[in-house]
């Protein structure tokens, strides 16, 4: 099928288990405790596009890059991968290579003993894509051009480069594989902003020249405006409102998109100063009933503390809140 | 007078094969209920210049040159156990994470109570009305039972707010505010820069902010000073700055920040990274990255100088350029 989308989340949910240790549940009478850092989250996500999921700490986006991938197994729902499910997928190599993830922190994610060559050329002879030794070479000679490194950087140590550079060798290893689908999570967050711009350009110009498809994790809504051509704005583990990067930062719809945007200081925007937002987000151990945007929500009536909002289209944008359903949503 | 004055700080670290120059000549003044701004990459000295100012350097570093002055009064120079007495009453101190403030061990009421008797001659029954007056001052709500609470009991935006009331109950003269806003959600920064705002107004502290979010100096700042490789590279008000800086490195690092109000195709980018600090180049230190550089910026360093609404250390407009 032609337009059958890379990634496709269809009502998928996950939950930790934060339980006290057996112990500690037994003599005080504790019972079960779990967090539900992904509820019912779907989307599909075309070839050569990017989506990006913001939101702040503790909102489930990181969880959902995490299921994507398959580090984690979704509770509910269902995630597919090149139209298969995602652990049929993951079971063949030749589907499993083409998703790769970049983290926020390059020192971590890099194997401090082994020289750059190695680290990039380690997915090449995981999957078997070079014939032989020169072919990997070469592979990994064009790889470290591709992002913007020598290929004299590929004989050193992951400690001799900076941050960005750090990064950049991330995104070789992560394109080493060949992939369609690159998870982003947060990638740039650890970055200082000039050498932020390096890599969103450079990432920008490889999705153009290789048709990647990103799916792009941020807390920063100026990074995502930049990268994304659709947005979802993530709550407490739900997406409450999902569109057009476009639509949605032109006419935010949902409360809380617009209290995220209103709070981003710009420093050359066109918005004299921000209004303090009230309160902060909730345990999500234990998240209000109804809708759980509602204890901060100006917009909040009985029904949202009852009841949970279902998706309302709104042109090409869905919301998940009762006062745009209802028609009191509107922007004052 | 100025609250603080700092001239030509010198700060240096010794090591094997020499001295790192970390801070390089850098000057500049805040006056009473002035917030200044001291933004810059990781490198550039920002936080080592406010950590010099406290005397909170990190061993082996020292302030090899220059002069700071809190109120008129030389402080470089004093001994830890003067130098002990200045900090928490005479200059406050806010950090990015304010666990390293708040003792886990104690009641935010004991510790708000305990620090403003150590330097305001307070009975424990009015340190006490006062801890929670100020509780309320932050923003934290029923505060008459919160001061009761330990720091784990609170949020990370609810303990910054602690921290700060920490830092201001005993009205010091200045607070240094090292990436006070970073470790928290964009929602939760409004309300902190707002308040650390609020405070320096009403109550006339100057405020050192020291920061890399361009965003958080343009709304609490009244000037800013852009830092790169040890030294000051741009100082004027924040607006100035901001929409028409006039450093090649400051006009690239506001043009390098993505907007969410101007969107544009590509974002202009700084090629190349900050240079380590024991391979800083001759001349302007900025000149291997900088798109205008000349023969000029290669041998010879330029000083800060008027150029219209802000002072600017570049050799630009200055007869080569």
């Amino acid at each position: 099928m032609v337009d059958e989308p890379v990634l496709r989340f269809d009502a998928v949910s996950f939950q930790f288990d934060v339980s006290g240790p057996w112990l500690q549940r037994v003599v005080g009478r504790e019972g079960r405790r779990t967090l539900r850092a992904v509820d019912d989250v779907s989307f599909a996500l075309p070839e050569g596009t990017t989506l990006s999921l913001v939101g702040e700490s503790g909102c489930g986006k990181s969880t959902v890059a995490r299921l994507a991938v398959g580090l984690y197994r979704p509770d509910g729902g269902a995630i597919h991968f090149e139209g298969q499910p995602l652990d049929v997928a993951r079971a063949q190599p030749a589907l499993r290579r083409q998703m790769s993830m970049i983290f926020q922190d390059p020192i971590a994610s890099l194997n401090p003993r082994w020289r750059v060559r190695s680290i990039i050329g380690e997915p090449i002879r995981l999957f078997g894509l070079a014939a032989d030794a020169s072919a990997l070479r070469r592979r990994v000679d064009r790889l470290l051009e591709q992002v913007g490194l020598s290929i004299g950087d590929g004989d050193r140590f992951p400690h001799a480069f900076s941050g960005g550079q750090r990064q950049r060798i991330s995104i070789a290893r992560a394109l080493a594989s060949e992939p369609r689908l690159l998870v982003c999570d947060e990638p740039t967050s650890a970055l200082d902003v000039s050498v932020q711009a390096q890599i969103l350009n450079l990432m920008r110009d490889l999705q153009r020249d290789l048709g990647l498809t990103y799916l792009f994790i941020s807390h920063n809504l100026a990074v995502v405006r930049h990268m994304s051509d659709r947005v979802g704005v993530m709550y407490l583990g739900r997406i409450v409102e999902q569109g057009p990067a476009s639509a949605i930062f032109a006419t935010p719809r949902h409360p809380y998109t617009r209290l995220l945007l209103d709070a981003v200081p710009d420093p050359r925007g066109l918005r004299p100063s921000r209004d303090p937002v009230v309160g902060e987000v909730p345990d999500p151990v234990d998240p209000p009933g109804g809708c759980p945007f509602h204890p901060r929500c100006p917009l909040a009536t009985d029904r949202c503390r009852m009841e949970k909002p279902a998706y309302t289209a709104v042109g090409a944008v869905q919301v998940a809140c009762h006062a745009v359903a209802e028609g009191r949503g509107a922007i004052a | 007078m100025p609250v603080l004055s700092v001239r030509d700080l010198v700060v240096e670290f010794p090591n094997r094969r020499g001295v790192a120059r970390a801070v390089d000549g850098v000057s500049f003044e805040i006056d009473p209920g002035e917030v200044l701004g001291l933004v810059g990459e990781s490198g550039a000295g920002k936080s080592l210049t406010g950590a010099a100012i406290v005397g909170l350097l990190p061993p082996p570093g020292r302030i090899a040159g220059g002069a700071i002055l809190l109120d008129g009064e030389r402080i470089d120079a004093l001994p830890p156990h003067r130098m002990r007495a200045i900090r928490g009453r005479r200059i406050g101190m806010i950090f990015q994470d304010p666990l390293t403030a708040l003792n886990p061990l104690f009641t935010v009421g004991q510790q708000l109570i305990e620090t403003m008797r150590a330097h305001l001659p307070l009975s424990h029954r009015q340190a006490r009305e006062r801890a929670i007056a100020w509780l309320a001052e932050v923003g934290i709500a029923a505060p008459s039972m919160r001061v009761d609470a330990y720091p784990n009991a609170f949020s990370g935006g609810m303990r910054q707010r602690v921290a700060i009331a920490l830092a201001l109950c005993a009205e010091p003269r200045l607070v240094i505010a090292d990436e006070p806003t970073t470790a928290l959600d964009v929602s939760i920064q409004a309300q902190i820069v707002a308040l650390l705002r609020r405070l320096a107004r009403e109550r006339g502290t100057a405020i050192l902010l020291i920061t890399h979010d361009m965003g958080v100096i343009a709304e609490t700042a009244d000037r800013v000073a852009v830092m790169y490789a040890g030294r000051i590279v741009e100082i004027g008000s924040t607006r100035a700055v901001i929409d028409s800086p006039s450093h090649p490195y400051a006009d690239g690092l506001m043009a390098s920040i993505p907007s969410l109000d101007r969107p544009v195709d590509r974002l202009r980018q700084i090629d190349g990274a900050m240079p380590r600090l024991d391979a800083i180049p001759a001349g302007c230190a900025f000149h291997p990255r900088c798109p205008s550089a000349f023969d000029r910026c290669r041998v010879e360093r330029p000083e800060l100088r008027d150029v219209g609404p802000t002072r600017s250390a570049c050799w630009l407009g200055q007869g080569h350029g």
